[in-house]
């Protein structure tokens, strides 16, 4: 297997902790950006805010996330060291969240199934063992309560909508679904098991798309490697963005 | 879109302008305490009744009679404030997926999604007056109906998201704090909940400049380069001069408008010029000084030919800002459209249910 230069470490409870927390860091990070993408192209002036709402809680939790991985790493890196002095093998995210953008129907796919398993993982941080990932995880449990009932409702309208959103959102939810599985590897060494979330996923998508008429695509291709920070192409286009600016002035403060 | 109550970072918040908010908002709950007269009587002449109300600095409500030209001027006014916040979105979001920091991302995120929000109170305003948000917004596409000009000029630079707070927001809330005393109540009210939050929107643009101005050689040329590509089109936000403007005297009569274009113009400038010393940056203007007779700097005026020329059409991203919006709108038609229907089908089986 590919190993990028930051790579897991075996072992070690701190270390188990350091990649979790990385990871869901970059999670919320690459989710914040490409959701921030959508400000002034919303399909309503409603959506325009509701978008950059959720973008705001994920590029909240990001910082937090990122903040204590680098206190555990202990190599004195901070939240923008992290976000914008890594390349794209380093970064541990997974590839749902990486993915363009797609139309709103694709965002909305994206956004469901990613809430749908940052809800359940960030409830069961908030009664774990660790103190600072059990705060974060109340905070943003909370948030992302938010996030897929804004998703579901979404998804629930253009599946069943009209006759050219519901072919949009079936088409968005199959070409997304690969992409969820990858969330589920299992990691007994993390501070929650993603395995483990897999049942509650599987029960909140069942419903919704029962309910917005749309079918849930047969289990073929599962692509993966993020969280060993092998991505898509996208990636590096998307950092690239993101970090010109900071590192054209290295040293400099904003 | 903007907000600014000029005190330097490092003095309190709630001085200045933003006093003059809180003065006006008081002034309304005063007036509608005021015993108000029941509304004309049924031989009453209306239009003696409406100026009554101008006279005795009363609102006028949705409810309330009132001159047609009155009603048109304000759809005017409101709707283009509340397209300017709208298109205003452009410029600003222009950097957000380039801010420099996690911090500055989520400073600037909050603040476009801010100018969402100002522009629906804008269009919920305009929407008393009995035109409908569609309209408005078919009449920004169209081009029928215009938004501020300064925003038809590109941010190059993560400096100019610094000059936008700064001066654009500055110059707007010079121009909007005067309307909190609007003679129109739902305008007067939806200005002084946008002055209120903007007031954020000044302070963190010009702290992004003081930063800068404070950094390293790189960025405080950056910071110089964004005030002397700002400066004058912030000039020219207050209109053309007293002269040259054709809706000011009758707006002044209907205490739409309370000062003269001028007049503003030359309180934002008596302003900036402390701020972009304690900045360390130079205004881009040799003929900038104080004179003591007027007690007032004098300054050079902005070049209105090319006002005229970005109004009407040809400033450096007029085709661009109206193109990325009429492609959002296109782009977003086929949701709006399945929300209709969804909303509509929801609708038919409750209907179902209820007869079965």
């Amino acid at each position: 297997m590919l190993r990028a230069p930051q790579s897991r470490t075996e072992g070690g409870p701190v270390s188990g902790v350091f990649d979790f927390t990385l990871a869901l860091g970059d999670d919320a990070l690459i989710a914040a950006q490409r959701l921030g993408e959508w400000t002034t192209r919303a399909p309503e002036m409603e959506e325009d805010i509701a978008l950059a709402n959720i973008a705001l809680d994920q590029l909240g939790a990001a910082r937090l996330l990122l903040t204590y991985a680098g206190e555990l790493e202990g190599a004195g890196r901070d939240e923008d060291d992290l976000a914008f002095l890594r390349d794209d093998r380093e970064f541990r995210n997974c590839l749902l969240v990486e993915l363009p953008n797609g139309d709103f129907g694709v965002t909305m796919a994206k956004l469901f199934f990613l809430a749908a398993w940052q809800l359940p993982l960030y409830t069961a941080l908030a009664g774990g063992g660790d103190d600072r990932l059990a705060a974060i995880g109340a905070k943003a449990r909370k948030e992302s309560a938010y996030h897929l009932d804004h998703a579901s409702l979404w998804v629930k309208r253009l599946g069943d909508g009209t006759d050219e959103s519901h072919r949009r959102m079936q088409d968005a939810v199959d070409q997304v679904w690969p992409y969820v599985h990858e969330l589920f590897t299992s990691d007994p060494a993390a501070p929650v098991d993603p395995a483990t979330l897999r049942a509650d996923f599987d029960a909140t998508v069942a419903a919704v798309l029962d309910e917005a008429t749309l079918t849930r695509p047969e289990t073929r291709w599962t692509p993966g490697g993020g969280r060993d920070g092998v991505h898509t192409e996208q990636l590096s286009y998307l950092l690239a963005e993101m970090q010109v600016l900071h590192r054209a002035h290295p040293g400099a403060s904003w | 879109m903007y907000g600014n109550d000029f005190a330097p970072p490092e003095d309190a918040p709630g001085g200045g302008l933003l006093g003059e908010v809180e003065a006006a908002e008081a002034a309304l709950r005063e007036a509608a305490a005021r015993a108000r007269r029941g509304g004309p009587g049924p031989d009453e002449d209306f239009e003696a009744y409406f100026a009554d109300v101008i006279d005795a600095d009363q609102k006028i409500e949705p409810r309330d009679w009132m001159p047609e030209a009155y009603r048109k001027t304000l759809i005017r006014q409101i709707a283009q404030h509340a397209h300017s916040e709208i298109i205003g979105m452009q410029p600003e979001g222009n950097w957000i997926s380039r801010a420099p920091s996690l911090k500055r991302k989520a400073i600037l995120l909050a603040k476009v999604q801010d100018e969402a929000g100002h522009g629906l109170y804008l269009y919920a305003a305009a929407e008393t007056l009995g035109i409908s948000r569609d309209e408005l917004v078919e009449l920004l596409l169209d081009g029928r109906q215009k938004y501020s000009s300064i925003f038809n000029y590109p941010t190059l630079t993560w400096a100019d998201v610094g000059a936008i707070g700064w001066l654009v927001d500055g110059a707007a809330i010079v121009n909007q704090v005067p309307l909190c005393r609007c003679s129109y109540g739902p305008y007067a009210r939806a200005m002084i909940r946008v002055c209120k939050e903007e007031s954020f929107h000044q302070r963190q643009g010009y702290e992004i400049l003081h930063t800068l101005a404070h950094g390293t050689g790189a960025q405080k040329a950056m910071a110089q380069d964004a005030l002397d590509r700002w400066w004058y089109p912030s000039l020219a936000m207050f209109g053309p001069p007293d002269g040259d403007s054709t809706h000011s005297a009758q707006s002044m009569a209907w205490k739409i408008k309370r000062f003269s274009n001028d007049e503003l113009r030359q309180r934002f400038v008596d302003m900036c010029v402390g701020q972009a010393e304690v900045l360390g940056l130079t205004i881009p203007d040799p003929g900038l000084r104080w004179n003591d007779e007027r007690q007032a700097y004098d300054y050079t005026q902005p070049d209105y030919a090319e006002l005229m020329r970005v109004i009407k059409g040809d400033g450096p991203c007029n085709r661009e800002r109206m193109a990325h919006r009429q492609r959002a709108h296109a782009d977003g038609a086929w949701v709006r459209e399945a929300a209709v229907a969804y909303a509509a089908k929801r609708a038919d089986r409750k209907k179902e249910k209820v007869a079965a």
